[in-house]
């Protein structure tokens, strides 16, 4: 086994690993840094395919700016540990709501993976070759995928204006209904 | 082992004990000028003119007992100062100090005097940075303490903000690098002089971006005027507030060390690295010292100079003035690469 598998092993088993526990833990900090060791571990594995631009990307976007952010929340928010309004000795699968909604997309997420693993074919090298020039993701950007560039930018900034909206909305009512604080 | 591998072995230490001293050597530099600026004469005790003072530091500060605040997360208040130091000292690692060199015919092959040559070295220096706010964010949380907490909020809002004009400016000298982003390949395109006498180095087609990287790099490391995550006078120390002994000193490395790493690359970035006058190629390092010497004694004058800002207008100038102006900046160095082609 060269030093390359043993690194995929290594990083996948790491992510897998982190993934797991982000969900088993109890105190939602602790969720968010697996889930940054996760996103490390991800970072590896692309430094390992020959991408070392997205790997990078993939450790400020994700890793630096999106999770401080939940790092931020989870801390204001003070909630050290998760609270079920649930009894604990139903079945999961005959909980409320959200319970039942997340069994039914952990089914279907596993129907997609048995399908997609089944299906075979498309794997091997990426067809264009490794992409590790930042002036040819730039390039192919701005030109090949520019309509799309744009969309999924302006996509973001709907969602910047409607979160403004939403934090800054302060009508009569609003105040009236806070007891007039 | 071959002897390249063995001597980039040897390089790899050599940089992180020079990193560990350089740490040191500035807090005697940082005692010693503020001591100047105050018209006092500052440590000059223990050792020739209190050089070995930092030791005395370190000494003391290991013989301090540890103590950690009962309603403190005992695993995260363990991780943020090691978080913070390993963060300081890895982002070295893709900053070149020197041109390749044999160490006169020692090896057979050229070393190059950086530890990891990456061909996006400017953008590993990024994340890795990005990384280094979670030590700070983390050490505010798990000491369970008003002061630790609001030190780091305030410092993961500072970061998050001038990390935005960090990167536009940057992005101007990527433009007149020729779209590279090999820190190495940077600093060898700044090579010789134009007109005869001034040196080609990106600081003069980037005024404006070097001034807007050493702001926004001050802003970075939470040094004054922007030292906001430990303002004394509101938090006591902000997130090392509950830390003592080693922990305390590990903050504190990662303060200086990100201080030189911030001076290092505006070095290569902006000021020609290890290229100079006089001293032959192999020499270059000396010059790259010197630069990066200047740089940081610009850092402590500073701080014993200007005092610190309101929070409210660290955030407007971050927002309102130094994000347009590194826009700006981009737009014109772009316009001025697209028609004229530098």
């Amino acid at each position: 086994m060269g030093s390359d598998a043993i690194a995929f092993y290594l990083l996948g088993a790491l992510a897998i690993g982190a993934s797991l526990l982000v969900i088993a833990q109890r105190n939602p900090i602790y969720s968010v840094l697996l889930l940054i060791a996760s996103f490390g571990a991800l970072s590896g594995l692309y430094v390992l395919l020959d991408a070392p631009f997205v790997a990078v990307i993939q450790i400020i976007v994700y890793a630096g700016a999106i999770m401080v952010l939940f790092l931020f929340v989870v801390m204001l928010l003070n909630a050290p540990h998760e609270e079920t309004e649930f009894d604990e000795r139903v079945h999961p699968l005959l909980r409320p709501g959200p319970m039942r909604f997340g069994a039914f997309l952990a089914l279907v997420l596993g129907a997609e993976l048995w399908w997609a693993l089944g299906r075979g074919g498309d794997t091997g090298a990426f067809p264009g070759g490794s992409v590790t020039s930042v002036a040819v993701i730039g390039k192919a950007l701005f030109t090949d995928y520019a309509f799309q560039f744009e969309v999924t930018s302006i996509l973001i900034l709907v969602a910047m204006v409607g979160a403004v909206v939403l934090a800054k909305r302060d009508h009569p009512r609003d105040r009236r209904d806070r007891g007039g604080r | 082992m071959t002897p390249l591998l063995f001597g980039q072995i040897i390089l790899t230490l050599f940089t992180f004990v020079a990193l560990l001293s350089s740490a040191a050597a500035m807090v005697w530099v940082e005692r010693r000028v503020a001591a100047l600026l105050q018209q006092r004469r500052g440590p000059t005790r223990v050792g020739w003119q209190g050089l070995l003072q930092p030791f005395a530091d370190v000494i003391k500060l290991m013989f301090k007992e540890e103590l950690r605040p009962r309603a403190a997360d005992p695993r995260l208040f363990a991780l943020a100062p090691i978080i913070s130091a390993t963060a300081a000292f890895s982002a070295f690692a893709v900053v070149p100090f020197g041109a390749s060199t044999t160490f006169f015919g020692l090896l057979k092959d050229p070393l190059k005097l950086q530890v990891s040559d990456v061909n996006v070295a400017v953008l590993v220096i990024f994340a890795i940075a990005s990384m280094g706010v979670y030590g700070i964010v983390l050490a505010g949380w798990s000491s369970n303490s008003k002061y630790s907490l609001l030190g780091g909020l305030r410092s993961s809002a500072q970061m998050i903000s001038y990390e935005l004009s960090y990167g536009t400016a940057l992005a101007g000298v990527l433009l007149v690098g020729h779209s590279t982003m090999s820190l190495t390949t940077i600093v060898d395109q700044q090579a010789g002089v134009w007109l005869g006498f001034i040196p080609r180095w990106f600081l003069f087609l980037q005024p404006l971006g070097f001034f807007i990287f050493m702001t926004a790099g001050i802003a970075e490391t939470n040094r004054a005027p922007f030292d906001f995550p430990e303002a004394e006078q509101e938090l006591v120390a902000g997130y090392h507030t509950e830390y003592s002994s080693m922990s305390f000193a590990m903050f504190f490395l990662a303060e200086y060390i990100n201080m030189v790493t911030v001076s290092a690359v505006a070095t290569d970035l902006y000021l020609g690295g290890w290229h100079g006058p006089w001293l032959p190629e192999s020499l270059g390092w000396i010059w790259f010292l010197v630069k990066v010497g200047a740089l940081l004694f610009f850092y402590v004058w500073m701080r014993w100079t200007l005092p610190r800002y309101r929070y409210d207008q660290l955030m407007a100038f971050g927002w309102k003035i130094l994000l347009p102006l590194s826009v700006v900046n981009l737009l014109v160095t772009a316009a001025g690469v697209l028609y004229f082609g530098l």
